[in-house]
């Protein structure tokens, strides 16, 4: 096959911005959006003038049709590239590829990217599930009474089954990923939590509990891209954009060709390729996290573990910040934030953070090269990011 | 009380699917060209686009892939049937499909569970394919 066209250092991130993060009922899914993209913009130092392309992705709890468009009327901004896309959690990542190839190719030059929604307090918690219900197929999962966390319940029974993983280990992730939210002051959880606490949570598919399962946060997450030539003269320190990959197998998990293999292990090997770089030159890692076992699965597809070790990385504290490999520094979507598409955005996000450096406790030291994941669907749709903070 | 489960919905794709299902068969995709069976009927062969497909009668057979117990319903329509089983079955003609495990022991479902065809009823005459474990 034709190798893609490189797009290593062609593109930067040049400015993040999350919104008010937890229960924010004084404010609308738009509303949170634009706050984001308001301090995107401040982050870059740029003016609202200077954005000539925005995409963004969908929203469960808002009653819009073409959500890019409509972002845009309600920023006030007329681009000359703008869309929304669908393709679930993997949604951010794959907007940054669109972003970086339209920058490259010179059809904009600031692109704004924004995803979120007031998926805590925009409905009722009952009604948020089951509008995602929709992730199962309408005519031969939903009548069997499925659910999201259900479909990947069984993928973590079949990984259990395979390798033998834990469901210690399976806890082990929300309690170190919850210890790392901590450490960030916009975090959706503010508590610790213990493993008594995962493995005594109320249980939702087995093996999965409450607190194997991602929040239900109102949030909204932004940052904006231009090309690496305009990043120079910006006021924020630039993170440059080293290698992006994506992967599609199914949408349906009856339709999974496997459930112990997954698209990711080619997301990520496009990604390294186009960086010339491997798992070992990775400093943090942000890895999606909507429920305990899926990072157990990418860090394994991703080759930083053989397959079946991710569950011992995590219960070794490996991936907690100080750890061989921090991940999910800000606390990921089980403990930072989850609202829609912004999930995987805020991976984005922390990891131009940590190669910006200065985040205090949780700052990964030295952290030069940062690598992204986002997956959708039931680890259906997959994007890999790897970037760092010097073109190397 | 009144069945208030979702009832199977059919479509172009899918009628002889749900016919089938009324008359106590569980029909599944073959492709006259390539040979291969698929689960979830389509317009054309996921393997090599042929539309000449016929309609097979699968043996109702089959083993556990993976299962989860759904002990919290997202659906409220399910909310009275909590604790309950979801499975991957794949069927011993190949293709892989969600169903139910029903019965008095499913909630010892396991991993690699013989399986084999009943038919739950959702009112109207309308017939869900679901599974039992094999007594063993
Ligand atoms: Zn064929």
């Amino acid at each position: 096959m034709k190798q893609p066209t490189s797009l290593k250092n062609k593109i930067a991130i040049v400015g993040v911005g999350e919104s008010e993060i937890g229960r924010v009922p004084h404010m609308t899914g738009l509303g949170l959006n634009a706050q984001a993209c308001k301090r995107a913009l401040d982050d870059a130092g740029l003016k609202v003038s200077d954005i000539d392309g925005l995409l963004t992705a969908y929203s469960f709890t808002e009653p819009y049709f073409m959500l890019g468009s409509v972002m845009c009327e309600y920023l006030g901004i007329q681009p000359r590239f703008n869309a929304s896309m669908v393709v679930g959690g993997g949604s951010p990542a794959i907007m940054l590829k669109h972003a970086a190839e339209a920058i490259a190719s010179g059809q904009a030059e600031v692109i704004l990217v924004c995803a979120g929604e007031n998926r805590a307090t925009g409905q009722s918690r009952d009604a948020a599930v089951s509008t995602l219900l929709a992730v199962g197929h309408p005519y031969f999962e939903q009548p069997y009474g499925g659910s999201i966390p259900g479909y990947y319940a069984m993928i973590a029974q079949r990984h259990m089954y395979k390798y033998g993983t834990t469901r210690e280990q399976m806890a082990s992730v929300a309690v170190n990923t919850r210890a790392n939210a901590l450490l960030h002051p916009n975090a959706h959880m503010k508590k610790p939590i213990s493993m008594d606490d995962v493995l005594s949570a109320k249980p939702i598919a087995d093996p999965l509990g409450m607190l194997d399962c991602c929040l239900l946060s109102d949030a909204g997450g932004a940052f904006i891209v231009t090309s690496a030539e305009r990043a120079k003269d910006l006021k924020c320190k630039p993170v440059y954009l080293q290698g992006i990959g994506e992967f599609h197998t199914h949408e349906h998990l009856m339709c999974a060709p496997s459930l112990t293999e997954f698209g990711a292990t080619e997301s990520g090997r496009v990604a390294y390729e186009m960086a010339g770089l491997g798992p070992k030159d990775i400093d943090v890692a942000q890895l999606y996290d909507c429920f305990s076992i899926v990072p157990i699965i990418e860090l394994e597809e991703l080759g930083f573990v053989k397959p079946g070790e991710g569950g011992a990385f995590f219960a070794e504290g490996r991936g907690r910040v100080g750890g061989d490999l921090p991940i999910n520094t800000h606390g990921g979507m089980l403990s930072h934030a989850h609202a829609g598409a912004a999930g995987g955005l805020f991976g984005i996000v922390e990891a131009v953070r940590q190669l910006r450096g200065g985040l205090g406790e949780r700052q990964v030291n030295g952290a030069e090269v940062a690598l992204v994941h986002n997956e959708g669907g039931i680890l259906s749709s997959h994007c890999t990011i790897i970037l760092a903070n010097d073109k190397g | 009380m009144e069945n208030t489960l979702p009832k199977p919905v059919s479509n172009a794709d899918s009628q002889p699917y749900w016919q089938g299902a009324r008359e106590g068969k569980l029909l599944i995709r073959k492709c006259s060209a390539c040979g291969q069976l698929h689960f979830m009927p389509r317009y054309l062969c996921p393997t090599c686009w042929s539309g000449d497909l016929e309609w097979v009668e699968a043996s109702g057979k089959g083993s556990v892939h993976s299962y989860t117990i759904i002990r919290r319903a997202s659906d409220p329509r399910f909310a009275h049937l909590v604790p309950y089983v979801v499975a991957l079955v794949d069927l011993q003609e190949g293709p892989r499909m969600m169903a139910n495990v029903l019965g008095e022991n499913a909630l010892e479902t396991k991993i690699g569970d013989a399986v084999s065809l009943v038919f739950e009823d959702r009112g109207d005459g309308d017939q869900l394919p679901q599974f039992k474990r094999t007594s063993v």
